[in-house]
C-alpha cells in the first residue's frame, strides 16, 4: 500500500459539549505500519477525538478520510465496517460469558452459531500475534491484563486494522506492559495502524514511531519519536517549559508517627493479604511503598485509615511526646475525632474518595460537614475551599458548581488531593496519587506532597512508578506478596535492587 | 462550515445547562403539544370537540369551590406521601412500601379512636393518634430498613411485600371492629361524639390537612437541602463506599432515614382517618403510595418541584374522572389522555439535556423546539429520560454496547 496515503486522515474536526470545546479544528494523519502516540494533558481532548473515530460521538464539524476516501462514522458499527477498533480504558465485557462468547457477541454472521469455529479463529489470531488467553475462560475469572487481551482480540476478530488504545498500560504491571508492547510491535509489522494514548513518556519513547500533541482541544504538532525527547514533548503538551526533576527536600525533624507491628489482614475470601507487616512512618518524611500491584498496598492503607478489618497486630499513632494510641478497632470517624488527622487519598477516587454526582463544593464538605453544632451544614467555607483548590491546583472546570463526574480524571484527582491536604493532616496516606494524571499534574501533586512533608506531615506514598519513588521518597518499604521484603533509603537505593525485592522476599540478599 | 452529504439526518449532542426559563419553556411546550395530540385523538376516536373536553376536564378540577377544595385535599395527601418517600429515594433506597406504611398509620389512628374514644379527652386523643400513627408508620418502614442495613436485603421487594401484610392486617381489624356486625365495614368512627376527629378550620374540613402538608413541604426541603442529615442521605445514596470512607455510618443513616420516611407515611394515614375519612378501609391509600413514586421522580426528588408534579397528577385524575362521567366514556379514556400528557412531559426532559441537529441543506439547525421533531423522537426521548439524567459519556457507552450486542 502507498505509504503516503494515510490510513486515517482527520480534517478540521470540532466537537463541543455544551459550552466546552473538546476538539477545535483538529487535523491528524495516521499511517499503516506505524504506531502513533497521541499526547496531551488531561482534558486536552484525546479521548474525545478517538471516540469520534470509533463512532461513539459524532463530530460537530470536520471530515474523516479512510484511505483517502471521505467517510461518515455514525456508530461503532460504522467504525468496524471501516476497520477501526478501539480498546477503551474501561473494558466493555460481559463478566459471566467466556472470552469467545464476548468476542463474537453482536456479530451477525450467516448460518448457525458455531462456537468451535469461532474459537479456532480466535486461537489463530492469538498465535499470529502472541496473545496468551484461554478462549473458554469466563471473563470474571480473568486478570485485568487478560481482559484487556480479550478486548484486543475482539477488535482484531472483527477485522480491525486501525487500532486505538486508550491508556492501555494504566492498569498493567511492568511485565504485562512489556508483553502488550511486543504484541503491538508484531501488529505494526503486520501493517496495522496503531494509535496509543498514554501519559508515560518512557513508553512513548520505547514504543511509538511518531507522536502527535493536543493541547486544550487544539492540534499542536507532530514529530518522529526518534527526533524528540521527553522534555520537548512535555513542553509541547503543557505549552511552556516544565522541569522534569522532582525536588526532594531533607526530612524535617523526623519522629515516629505511625507504628505498625505484626499487622496481618485477610480478605473476606480468607486470602492472606498482609502478613506480619511492621514498619514505622515518620513525620516530616515521605515514605514510599513499592510493590507489584495487588501486594497488599490497598489493605495496608485501608487498615491504617480504619476501613479494613485486621486479623492480628497493632497500628499505633504516636503523639509528639511519645504516647501511643491504638488505631485498630476504631472506625474512620473515631480516628478523625481523636485528633488523629489521617487524610487518605484512596486508590479508587470516584468510587470512594468523592461523590461523582455532587459538585466540587459539596465534595469539599465530605470531610468537614460535621463541624459546628448546628443541624445545618456550613456551605460557605466548602465553597471557598473549592475555589481555592481550583485556583491553586489549576483544576480545569467551568465552575465550582460543576458536578465532579464531568471533570476529566486528572482534575478529579486534584480535587481529591486538594481536599485531603486542606484538612491539615498530620498523616497523609496516598495511593496511586498520580495514576492517570498527565505529567504536569503529576508534578503539581509531587510538589504538594513535598510541601506537606516540609510542614512536618508524615506522608505515605504508594506508587507504581519506581523511578518516581526513587526520586521522591526518603525511605521506601518494599512489599512482596503481603510481606515486607525490605526497607531501603530512597537516596541511595538502586532501581534493580528494589525491582528484585518486589518480586522476591529479601531481594538482593537472597541472590545466589 | 462543512457540508457533508452523508451526514446523518439527525444527530444528538449534549447541551450545557439551560437557563431555567428556557427549560420551563420546553416543558410548557411539551404540555401544549400533548394537549394537541390528545385533542386529535379525541376527535378521531370519539368525535367530540376537544376544546369542550378540555373545558370539562378543567371544570372537573376547578368547576366549583367544593371541587377546588377537594383538589387541594387530594393534592395535599399525594404530596404528603411523596414527601415521605423522598428522603429514602434520595438515599437510593427504593421505598415502595408507602401503601403499607400509610395503612399502618391509619390502623394505629383508628384503633386509638375506637379504643379510647370514650375515655380520653379530645386533644389528648388527637395527640395520641398522631404519636401512634407516626410510630406505626415508622415501625413498618423500620423492618425492611434494618434488614437492608444488616444483611443488605432487597428493599424494593421487601417494602412491596410489607404492603400486603399491612392490607391483611387492616382487613382483619375491620372485621374485629365492624359496625354493625356482619356488614364487613367499620363505618364512620365516633360519628356522634366526633372524638379524635381533627378540628375543622375556618369551616373547611380540608384546610387543616393542606396547611400541615404545606409546612411539611418546606420543612422537608430545608431538611434535605441544608441539614447535615440531608447531606449524609445524599452521600450514602450516591456512594456507600465514599460514605464509609468519610466516616458516615451507613446502616445508621439508612435506619434513621427510613424511620422518617415511614413516620410521614404514618402521618398521612392519620390525616386520612382523623382528618377527612373518619373510617378505616383496606383501600384507604388507594394506590397513592405508588402514584407518589411518580410524583417524586417527576420532580427529581425536589420537594418544591413535587408541588407542581403532584398538582399535575391530581388535576389530570380529577379532570379525567369528570370526562368519563359527563361523556359516558369509561375511566380508561381519561387514563389514556393522562398517559399521553405524562409521556410528553417526561419526554421533554430529553430536549432539555440534549440538542438535536437536523441536516438541512448543508446547514445544521438546532431544532430542539421543533414540534415535528419532538413528536417524531418522543419515543427515544422517553427512553432517554427514563434512564434519568444520563451523562454524555454514559450515553456514549450505551450506544456502543447497543451496537456491540
Amino acid at each position: 500500500m502507498d505509504k503516503m496515503t494515510p490510513a486515517v486522515a482527520l480534517r478540521g474536526i470540532t466537537k463541543t459539549f455544551g459550552p466546552v470545546v473538546a476538539n477545535d479544528h483538529v487535523d491528524l494523519d495516521i499511517f499503516r505500519g506505524e504506531i502513533l502516540a497521541l499526547l496531551g494533558e488531561n482534558g486536552s481532548g484525546k479521548t474525545t477525538l478517538m471516540n469520534m473515530l470509533s463512532g461513539i460521538y459524532y463530530p460537530d464539524e470536520g471530515q474523516i478520510f479512510i484511505d483517502g476516501e471521505e467517510v461518515t462514522i455514525r456508530s461503532p458499527k460504522d467504525a468496524f465496517d471501516h476497520g477501526i477498533g478501539m480498546i477503551h480504558q474501561h473494558f466493555k465485557l460481559v463478566d459471566v460469558l467466556t472470552a469467545t462468547e464476548n468476542i463474537i457477541l453482536g456479530l451477525k454472521e450467516k448460518g448457525r452459531l458455531d462456537l468451535k469455529a469461532a474459537e479456532k479463529r480466535i486461537r489463530e489470531i492469538c498465535d499470529a500475534y502472541g496473545f496468551v488467553i484461554d478462549p473458554s475462560q469466563k471473563i470474571y475469572e480473568m486478570s485485568v491484563s487478560q481482559k484487556q487481551t480479550v478486548e484486543i482480540v475482539k477488535v482484531l476478530y472483527r477485522g480491525a486494522d486501525i487500532l486505538i488504545l486508550d491508556e492501555p498500560t494504566a492498569v498493567l504491571t511492568p511485565q504485562e506492559t512489556d508483553r502488550l508492547f511486543a504484541v503491538l510491535r508484531s501488529m505494526r509489522a503486520d501493517g496495522k495502524a496503531i494509535i496509543i494514548i498514554t501519559h508515560k513518556m518512557h513508553e512513548v519513547l520505547d514504543l511509538s514511531d511518531r507522536v502527535a500533541v493536543l493541547r486544550k482541544g487544539q492540534y499542536i504538532g507532530q514529530m518522529a519519536t526518534r527526533d524528540t525527547n521527553a522534555q520537548e514533548m512535555t513542553d509541547m503538551m503543557v505549552g511552556r517549559s516544565v522541569s522534569l526533576n522532582i525536588r526532594r527536600p531533607e526530612p524535617v525533624d523526623p519522629k515516629p508517627r505511625i507504628l505498625l507491628e505484626g499487622l496481618t489482614v485477610r480478605s473476606p475470601e480468607g486470602i492472606l493479604k498482609l502478613e506480619d507487616v511492621s514498619f514505622e512512618v515518620r513525620s516530616g518524611e515521605i515514605l514510599g511503598i513499592a510493590g507489584i500491584s495487588g501486594c497488599g498496598q490497598k489493605e495496608l492503607l485501608e487498615a491504617i485509615a480504619g476501613l479494613q478489618k485486621v486479623e492480628a497486630g497493632h497500628i499505633y499513632y504516636v503523639e509528639d511526646n511519645g504516647e501511643k494510641e491504638e488505631l485498630i478497632g476504631k472506625d474512620p470517624l473515631e480516628i478523625q475525632k481523636m485528633g488523629v488527622s489521617l487524610s487518605f487519598v484512596p486508590e479508587d477516587r470516584l468510587g470512594m474518595g468523592l461523590v461523582a454526582n455532587m459538585d466540587l463544593s459539596d465534595n469539599m464538605m465530605l470531610r468537614s460537614f460535621r463541624e459546628g453544632h448546628s443541624v445545618f451544614t456550613d456551605r460557605k467555607h466548602p465553597h471557598e475551599l473549592a475555589e481555592r483548590v481550583v485556583d491553586e491546583l489549576e483544576v480545569n472546570t467551568p465552575s465550582v458548581s460543576t458536578i465532579v463526574r464531568r471533570l476529566s480524571g486528572g482534575n478529579v484527582q486534584k480535587v481529591l488531593v486538594g481536599r485531603e491536604i486542606a484538612s491539615a493532616p498530620r498523616v497523609l496516606l496516598t495511593a496511586y496519587a498520580v495514576r492517570g494524571l498527565d505529567i504536569n499534574s503529576s508534578y503539581t501533586i509531587y510538589d504538594l506532597l513535598n510541601r506537606q512533608k516540609e510542614a512536618g506531615v508524615a506522608v505515605v506514598y504508594v506508587g507504581e512508578d519506581l523511578d518516581v519513588l526513587l526520586e521522591l521518597a526518603d525511605r521506601i518499604v518494599v512489599l512482596c506478596g503481603g510481606k515486607v521484603s525490605g526497607t531501603v533509603d530512597g537516596r541511595t537505593a538502586d532501581k534493580n535492587e528494589v525491582g528484585l525485592m518486589m518480586t522476591r522476599l529479601g531481594g538482593g540478599t537472597e541472590r545466589a | 462550515m462543512h457540508n457533508n452529504p452523508k451526514e446523518p439526518l439527525i444527530h444528538i449532542t449534549k447541551r450545557g445547562a439551560l437557563p431555567w426559563h428556557r427549560a420551563w419553556g420546553i416543558r410548557l411546550l411539551a404540555i401544549l403539544v400533548a394537549l394537541v395530540v390528545c385533542g386529535v385523538i379525541t376527535t378521531i376516536t370519539t368525535g367530540l370537540d376537544p376544546l369542550a373536553v378540555y373545558a370539562t376536564m378543567f371544570s372537573g378540577a376547578f368547576g366549583t369551590v367544593r371541587r377546588s377544595w377537594i383538589l387541594g385535599q387530594d393534592l395535599a395527601i399525594l404530596l404528603c406521601i411523596s414527601l415521605a418517600l423522598t428522603p429514602a429515594f434520595r438515599m437510593h433506597f427504593w421505598n415502595l412500601g408507602g401503601e403499607g406504611q400509610i395503612l399502618a398509620g391509619s390502623l394505629a389512628t383508628a384503633s386509638c379512636m375506637i379504643l379510647f374514644g370514650e375515655t380520653l379527652p379530645g386533644p389528648v386523643l388527637i395527640l395520641l393518634g398522631i404519636v401512634a400513627s407516626l410510630a406505626a408508620g415508622a415501625f413498618w418502614a423500620l423492618i425492611p430498613a434494618v434488614c437492608k442495613a444488616r444483611w443488605n436485603t432487597n428493599e424494593t421487594l421487601f417494602t412491596l411485600m410489607m404492603n400486603y401484610v399491612a392490607t391483611q392486617l387492616v382487613a382483619y381489624f375491620v372485621i374485629v371492629w365492624e359496625v354493625p356486625k356482619g356488614s364487613g365495614k367499620i363505618g364512620i368512627i365516633n360519628q356522634s361524639t366526633e372524638a379524635g376527629w381533627l378540628p375543622v378550620l375556618a369551616g373547611n374540613r380540608y384546610l387543616l390537612n393542606i396547611l400541615v402538608v404545606a409546612v411539611l413541604t418546606i420543612a422537608m426541603y430545608v431538611y434535605l437541602t441544608y441539614s447535615k442529615h440531608g447531606y449524609e442521605i445524599s452521600v450514602v445514596g450516591e456512594s456507600e463506599a465514599t460514605a464509609r470512607y468519610v466516616g458516615i455510618k451507613v446502616g445508621k443513616t439508612i435506619i434513621r432515614t427510613l424511620l422518617l420516611s415511614g413516620a410521614i407515611c404514618g402521618l398521612t394515614g392519620f390525616l386520612l382517618v382523623a382528618g377527612t375519612n373518619h373510617t378505616l378501609t383496606t383501600t384507604l391509600a388507594g394506590g397513592q403510595g405508588f402514584t407518589a413514586v411518580m410524583v417524586a421522580w417527576l420532580a427529581k426528588f425536589n420537594p418544591l418541584g413535587m408541588i407542581l408534579s403532584s398538582f399535575l397528577l391530581v388535576f389530570l385524575r380529577r379532570g379525567a374522572g369528570e370526562i368519563s362521567t359527563i361523556y359516558g366514556l369509561n375511566q380508561s379514556y381519561g387514563d389514556i389522555l393522562t398517559g399521553i400528557i405524562l409521556f410528553f412531559i417526561i419526554g421533554s426532559e430529553f430536549f432539555i439535556s440534549y440538542k438535536l441537529h437536523i441536516r438541512k441543506s448543508g446547514k445544521k439547525v438546532a431544532a430542539q423546539e421543533s414540534t415535528a421533531a419532538e413528536s417524531a423522537t418522543a419515543e427515544t426521548a422517553a427512553e432517554e429520560t427514563a434512564a434519568e439524567a444520563v451523562a454524555a459519556e454514559d450515553t456514549a457507552d450505551k450506544k456502543e454496547v447497543g451496537a456491540d450486542v
